[in-house]
């Protein structure tokens, strides 16, 4: 009696050893590390890796390891020092083809990666970081292709030889027309921009309202959280910034998480930054349809400039800082119908001036009747204005920013603009000393912890009360090793999850060997109070698991961020503990006493 | 080793028994439930919005030197506390009105570096009141889903009779475990509510183990009254519930003592919740059972449980 099969035994043992080798990664530690990966998204060769170590043992400095992993190429070192300076070493070197950023990289065996196997990673409350959760203005976003359409619809009117003026209300287009008769020839070259707009005759007679379904509503939404989502990806590569996560959340929001970054203060910027460029020619008559005076940036003169846009910065596919005569300036590189358009109006209008403007929106809090509002401004002023002196095509340069200024207009322009204008709602930066903090504390009490139900339990089940030590051990292992494998991160509330489950999953365990005792002193022979005490537990300890995996998953469900993480290491706990204080124990508990002719039992 | 008497046959559902803990649960329930509509919950930032740093100093901080400080630089509602040791100071404030936060930030750095002393901001957290009361509806929310699930669960495990008594244990535990910090002003967040949620499933986890007993002795003990087994299954019960409630105590001292202050509301909700949980799963929710008239009748026979980790021959 109470004999597990060979191939059961074999399973736990399999399972066991799994375990271990999964959460073997773990044990290694971490140390400095640069990571260089490819702007264009293709994995960096060995060759590449070779000139990178190359460039790096050149200047004086030997890496520890360098080995390519999921096709970044990571340098690795055992001090902070020669890390930075490689990082800058590399980063002057391939700027333009690489993203170079600093990082702490697991100090693995080779065997251990090879076999592609990866530590948990640890979550921005135990490593250091920022968290931002930034929500897109989908107002704008919709209001910004209404006007497209605005403008489409107006040039649409013009060819047709219609009299009408398009005007943008409230998501609304209305457009009024001259003479009532051109009704239906207006709505069928409004309907030509685009089928799917809702076109309908308002009811004085004379005039078009134009509205955008639901659908292009929402696919515009999707699209913009999309590009934006892209463009941030950019933005934070282009700061050099290890393992960032850019993600959307819910219908109009986006989280960013950087590990490593200590000091957001730039980060805000960079991050939120709507500033884009337009090239506009100066309107010298001053009465041209839809001219309209621009303000200048400090010293730089107002202008009445033209509607019309030469180029503007979603043509920009290259911009770089620098100097230009003693003054800072950003190079810029347009595409290809960019270029065409600049070559056209740079030809027919030499002589004539050329203005640079600087567009950024911002939101402002202000108190309306005490209660915070928040609205939208939008900020256009004339960064420059030139006399077009030659003709130019794509590549050209603008100046009047400082140095400063220039810098960050050029990694905004590279990483191109965001759709819609997005606005931080919250924020949370973890210094790195107390990330260090946190883990020591955490793995403190989770030690402890341990320590303190390991010695309950051998007091209080003697030979019993090891077999759970050994389950409850083998626990922790696979908790770790399933956070490996999922690559799920480790924060501060998981280790809380993991103390917990410590506590808790010993529940199984007391429940059998209550129940074995119980069936002891009722008379029951030593096989026969093992047989029964885990089969009779088994409902309750399935009843008591369920309901707190319901818990927990709600908690999983309805958590964000730092309760997420308790949620998860909870779950995998509850999981993990089933396996191991059932039928682990009584794997252990069976090679032990299965099939002896026992009168008592050490429980 | 024991910690309880091998048998022991203590009357805890006897009228009188029954009367002085219904009266005991009454008058903390009402206690937490004034405190909570007077005195409220010291809300940290994840629900109110606002800002929170943390500030490492050298060595002991001037509480006094860093309010004369902010006051001066114009934070006039902040908060200033010692957290933990006498040189980690948290301080809070209410949302800030201007646009620019980095700039806040740089103001408030300046404003706390007391006599030129360098500071190690430990910790910023800047949310936004909207995200705060987003925070606080899906908390709430997720309690009530969770109470929602755990019933359906209960009564399709046993009855409505036992769910609606696990539902009141529950109920009971959570109001008690929230009243708790608003009676002795604890700092509430975030994480507060996840270790609410935690109470919630450890306390069920409890009573349905009793539940499960007794629907065992409902059927060992035909003819016996419901109050008679339902106490024996509770005291055959009772050295499980005290020995799985201390080993969950002793790693929730643990984590309290060592995992730093900043998981302490999350410790000491977890520890108030299982004291209280392991208490209601005894008296309340079998209680509860009891009062709404459970008998053997209301339950089928126990299903046997497909003998997963039995010895195969």
């Amino acid at each position: 009696m109470n004999k597990y099969p060979a191939w059961l035994n074999a399973l736990v043992l399999t399972i066991l050893v799994a375990g271990i080798i999964l959460a073997l990664p773990n044990i290694y530690g971490s140390a400095p590390a640069v990571q260089l990966a490819q702007r264009d998204g293709a994995d960096v060769t060995s060759s590449q890796l070779e000139e990178y170590v190359r460039v790096v043992e050149n200047a004086g400095i030997a890496p520890e390891a360098a080995y390519i992993a999921d096709g970044r190429a990571v340098i690795r070192f055992e001090e902070k020092e020669p890390q930075r300076v490689a990082g800058d070493l590399l980063r002057d070197n391939y700027r333009r083809t690489t993203n170079v950023a600093l990082t702490l990289a697991p100090k693995l065996p080779d065997w251990i990666r090879l076999l592609g196997l990866n530590p948990m990673s640890l979550g921005l409350d135990l490593r250091g970081g920022v968290y931002v959760l930034l929500e897109v203005d989908m107002q704008s976003a919709i209001e910004s292709r209404l006007a497209a359409y605005e403008r489409d619809i107006d040039e649409r009117m013009r060819d047709a030889r219609i009299r009408a003026r398009a005007e943008l209300d409230n998501q609304v287009i209305r457009v009024r027309l001259a003479n009532a008769d051109n009704l239906d020839a207006a709505a069928s070259a409004i309907r030509e921009a685009d089928q799917d707009l809702i076109i309908s005759e308002a009811t004085d007679g004379r005039s078009i309202t134009v509205r955008m379904t639901e659908e292009q509503i929402k696919a515009r939404q999707d699209l913009s959280i999309e590009q934006n989502i892209t463009t941030l990806r950019n933005r934070v590569n282009e700061l050099g910034v290890a393992e960032p996560l850019v993600q959307r959340q819910g219908s109009d929001r986006i989280v960013v998480q950087l590990p490593g970054v200590q000091d957001p203060t730039q980060l805000d910027k960079i991050l939120t930054a709507t500033a884009t460029l337009e090239f506009r020619l100066v309107d010298l008559s001053g009465n041209e349809r839809g001219s309209r005076t621009y303000p200048g940036r400090g010293t730089e003169p107002s202008q009445v400039l033209k509607r019309e846009v030469i180029a503007s910065g979603d043509q920009i596919i290259d911009a770089e800082s620098g100097f230009s005569e003693g003054q800072a300036a950003v190079f810029i590189t347009l595409d290809a119908a960019g270029g065409d358009r600049m070559f056209k109006t740079t030809q027919e209008n030499l002589k004539k001036p050329m203005s640079t403007l600087f567009i950024e929106t911002s939101r402002e809090t202000i108190m309306v009747d005490g209660v915070a509002e928040q609205r939208t401004v939008k900020t256009e002023e004339i960064i420059n204005t030139a006399t077009i002196n030659g003709i130019f095509k794509d590549r050209f340069q603008i100046t009047g920013l400082n140095a400063l200024e220039a810098r960050d207009l050029a990694l905004l322009l590279r990483a191109g603009a965001l759709a819609a204008p997005v606005y931080k709602i919250d924020e949370r930066t973890i210094g790195p000393s107390l990330g260090q903090d946190n883990i020591e504390r955490g793995f403190n009490a989770i030690q402890i912890g341990f320590l303190a139900v390991v010695v309950f339990m051998a007091f209080y089940y003697r030979w019993f009360g090891m077999v759970a030590n050994v389950a409850l051990f083998s626990n922790l292992v696979f908790i770790v090793a399933v956070l490996s494998m999922l690559g799920a991160s480790l924060t501060l509330p998981g280790i809380a999850g993991i103390v917990l489950t410590v506590g808790m999953a010993v529940d199984a365990n007391v429940l059998i060997f209550e129940r074995i005792r119980e069936e002891l002193s009722a008379g029951n022979t030593a096989q026969g109070a093992i047989h029964s005490g885990y089969e009779k537990a088994l409902s309750s300890i399935a009843d008591a698991n369920i309901t707190t995996l319901i818990a927990a998953i709600v908690l999983f469900a309805f958590g964000t961020g730092p309760i997420k993480g308790f949620a998860i290491t909870l779950t995998i706990g509850i999981v993990t503990s089933m396996f191991t204080s059932i039928i682990g124990t009584r794997a252990i508990v069976n090679l032990a006493f299965g099939g002896r002719r026992l009168k008592t039992l050490p429980v | 080793m024991r910690l309880i008497k091998e048998k022991t046959s203590i009357d805890f559902l006897g009228k009188s028994r029954r009367s002085i803990a219904w009266v005991i649960s009454a008058i903390v329930v009402v206690a937490s439930i004034v405190s909570l509509s007077t005195r409220g919950l010291d809300f940290g930032i994840d629900f109110t919005g606002g800002i929170l740093l943390e500030v490492g100093y050298e060595d002991a901080a001037d509480l006094d030197a860093i309010r004369g400080n902010l006051l001066t630089a114009g934070f006039e509602d902040a908060q200033v506390q010692l957290f933990g040791a006498d040189n980690d100071v948290l301080v809070r404030l209410p949302p800030q009105p201007e646009t620019d936060q980095s700039e806040i930030r740089a103001e408030l750095q300046q404003a706390l570096e007391v006599g030129g002393k360098s500071v190690d901001l430990r910790r910023v957290e800047s949310v936004s009141p909207q995200v705060g009361s987003e925070l606080a509806n899906q908390g709430g929310l997720a309690m009530i889903f969770a109470l929602m699930m755990i019933f359906a669960y209960v009564m399709f495990r046993f009855q409505w009779k036992f769910a609606a008594g696990a539902v009141a244990a529950l109920t009971h535990d959570v109001i008690i475990t929230i009243g708790f910090f608003s009676i002795f002003q604890l700092p509430f967040d975030l994480t507060v509510v996840a270790a609410v949620l935690a109470v919630i499933g450890y306390s069920l986890n409890d009573t349905v183990v009793a539940f499960d007993r007794i629907r065992e002795n409902f059927f060992k003990y035909r003819g016996m009254p419901a109050e008679e087994s339902m106490n024996i299954s509770i005291n055959e019960m009772l050295a499980r519930t005290i020995i799985t409630g201390l080993t969950t105590l002793l790693v929730l001292f643990a984590l309290l003592l060592l995992g730093g202050e900043s998981i302490g509301p999350f410790s000491t909700a977890l520890i108030v919740g299982i004291i209280v949980g392991t208490y209601s799963s005894i008296y309340t929710a079998s209680a509860t059972a009891l009062l709404l008239g459970v008998s053997a009748q209301d339950l089928a026979e126990p299903v046997k449980d497909p003998e997963l980790v039995d010895d195969l021959p």
